[in-house]
């Protein structure tokens, strides 16, 4: 990414957006980090004076007691993941998942195009604290600019004999589900960037058999201020619950669309209002990516919360959040999106293969209006039978965005099967959704 | 006491051969593809030698009948 590109991605803090912390330095400064203008700000990642052992622990404890998750979209907490790689026997690995492969997602992007510094201090901070002594840098291929600017920040480091771990960066295929931790890890092991579903799991036996710690680059952006400033620090901004800020990318109908940084329980509406508002009367967000949820206008006072969104279904995922208008329509839109999905799964599993095409099929004629009676029925069946039945949880992510479409859009639903696609079903998409087309190759 | 055990299936290996189904349909039904849907994972003690049947039958290794952590 190049720095205009940047600049176009993130609107500047309001005064009433509250204090950014990961962009702080991009706030101050309008550049990208490099890392004189990184150690000025935070000074060098504080390693334990006794590396080399399990010595850590206080880390661990610490994110532990700031109630830090992953910021990837599963939102598993980070400390247990830590402990539980920590805890196993023999050199453990550390990889920064820095694929973002959510197409409505720019924020990992961003982070590292403006931060890079606090993403590898937290990955090396992690790999200490775990017994690591390799860091494994995960890019997709195609962004050949961040794969540079990158390498040039680990040169950097390196010159400067800042790390106590040997870091190491790659470029992956970019395919929506290479981006999923197993995927990572088979690649790094010389196989197709593809979901493991069976044992071991990786942080017993992943990259090189060992025990594995793979986390996303946001997640471990967060944990070097922690490492930095504290449990106490971080817990003042968030809910008690769910601590800390949070990176989301806020696309559609706004006026000003970018990477936002947030307190996580910031009410929808008002991250809307600091993307300069939106530009049409709202039908809907979609909320969490791709396989996330469509959420209602109604309900857009809801705080991005796991608590507040959980009674509605939907969650924050890695962040997305894309606005709607009313004048455009919701079943294209997902019939587009789930297309995409299922030409992206790695055609490994039976109902990936199989049910998350018919079901892909199923919206476009629902979509497009050539739809039978029995069209809703099968739809539902073939929807329900996706979760939880595939090696990763692509199939789960998938029902999840089609289910919440024919809820949030059961009006047109209705409206298509009775009288054929809407006016809105024929201008061009709201949503971007890439090509789908499936991935040339999974090395 | 016998430890109890859960069905899974190792969904990259299944190729929908759908033996376990017909060997097991207690707690195996079909999807229109012919890949399998668990009804429930746990085995209950009388349908054990059942499992432990389809289990066997697989021609792609992939239903497995784990022993539960006690």
């Amino acid at each position: 990414m190049n720095s205009s590109a940047t600049a176009a991605l993130s609107a500047r803090p309001s005064a009433a957006s509250g204090e950014p912390r990961l962009l702080a330095g991009w706030y101050a400064t309008g550049r990208p980090a490099a890392l004189s203008d990184h150690l000025g700000r935070y000074g060098p990642p504080p390693v334990p004076a006794g590396k080399g052992g399990r010595t850590s622990v206080p880390l661990v404890e610490a994110v532990e007691a700031a109630g830090l998750t992953g910021r990837g979209g599963a939102g598993f907490p980070t400390a247990r993941k830590l402990r539980a790689v920590a805890e196993r026997r023999g050199r453990a690995v550390v990889v920064v998942n820095a694929m973002e492969s959510e197409p409505a997602s720019r924020k990992d992007q961003f982070l590292v195009a403006v931060a890079p510094h606090l993403v590898l201090d937290g990955a090396v901070l992690a790999a200490v604290a775990v017994g690591a002594d390799t860091v494994h840098v995960c890019l997709p291929r195609d962004r050949t600019a961040q794969y540079r600017q990158l390498s040039a920040a680990l040169d950097e480091r390196r010159r400067a004999r800042l790390d106590p771990v040997r870091l190491r960066l790659h470029a992956l295929l970019h395919a929506y589900v290479s981006s999923e931790s197993t995927s990572l890890v088979r690649w790094l092991n010389g196989g197709p960037a593809r979901p493991q579903g069976s044992p071991p799991r990786t942080h017993e036996r992943g990259v090189d058999r060992r025990p594995t710690l793979v986390d996303n680059a946001e997640t471990l952006a967060h944990l070097a201020l922690i490492a930095r400033y504290g449990p106490d620090w971080y817990r003042r901004a968030g809910t008690p619950d769910e601590p800390g800020t949070t990176l989301v990318t806020v696309s559609g109908a706004v006026a000003a669309p970018g990477v936002l940084e947030v307190a996580l329980g910031t009410p929808i509406s008002t991250l809307l209002d600091r993307a300069a508002g939106p530009t049409d009367p709202l039908r809907a967000v979609l909320l969490g990516g791709f396989a996330g949820t469509w959420l209602p206008a109604a309900h857009l006072d809801t705080p991005l919360a796991r608590r507040d969104l959980a009674p509605l279904g939907a969650a924050p995922g890695a962040g997305v959040l894309v606005a709607l208008p009313r004048a455009a329509c919701g079943l294209s839109e997902t019939a587009r999106m789930l297309a995409y999905l299922a030409a992206h799964s790695a055609r490994q599993c039976g109902p990936c293969h199989f049910g998350l095409p018919a079901v892909a099929e199923d919206f476009t004629t629902l979509a497009t209006g050539r739809a039978d009676p029995g069209l809703p029925a099968r739809l539902r069946r073939r929807t329900g039978l996706l979760p939880d039945r595939g090696a990763c949880r692509h199939p789960d992510g998938a029902a999840r965005l089609a289910a919440s479409a024919l809820h949030t859009f059961a009006d047109d639903v209705g409206h298509h099967l009775a009288h054929g696609p809407c006016p809105a079903a024929h201008r061009p998409p709201r949503v971007p959704v890439p090509p789908a087309t499936p991935p040339e190759t999974w090395r | 006491m016998t430890r109890t055990r859960s069905l899974r299936v190792d969904r990259v290996a299944c190729t929908g051969q759908g033996l376990c189904a017909e060997l097991l349909p207690e707690l195996i039904d079909l999807d229109e593809w012919g890949y399998p849907v668990l009804k429930g994972r746990a085995v209950p003690g009388e349908l054990r030698a059942h499992a432990r049947r389809a289990v066997a039958a697989c021609p792609r290794l992939a239903l497995h009948a784990d022993r539960d952590r006690p």
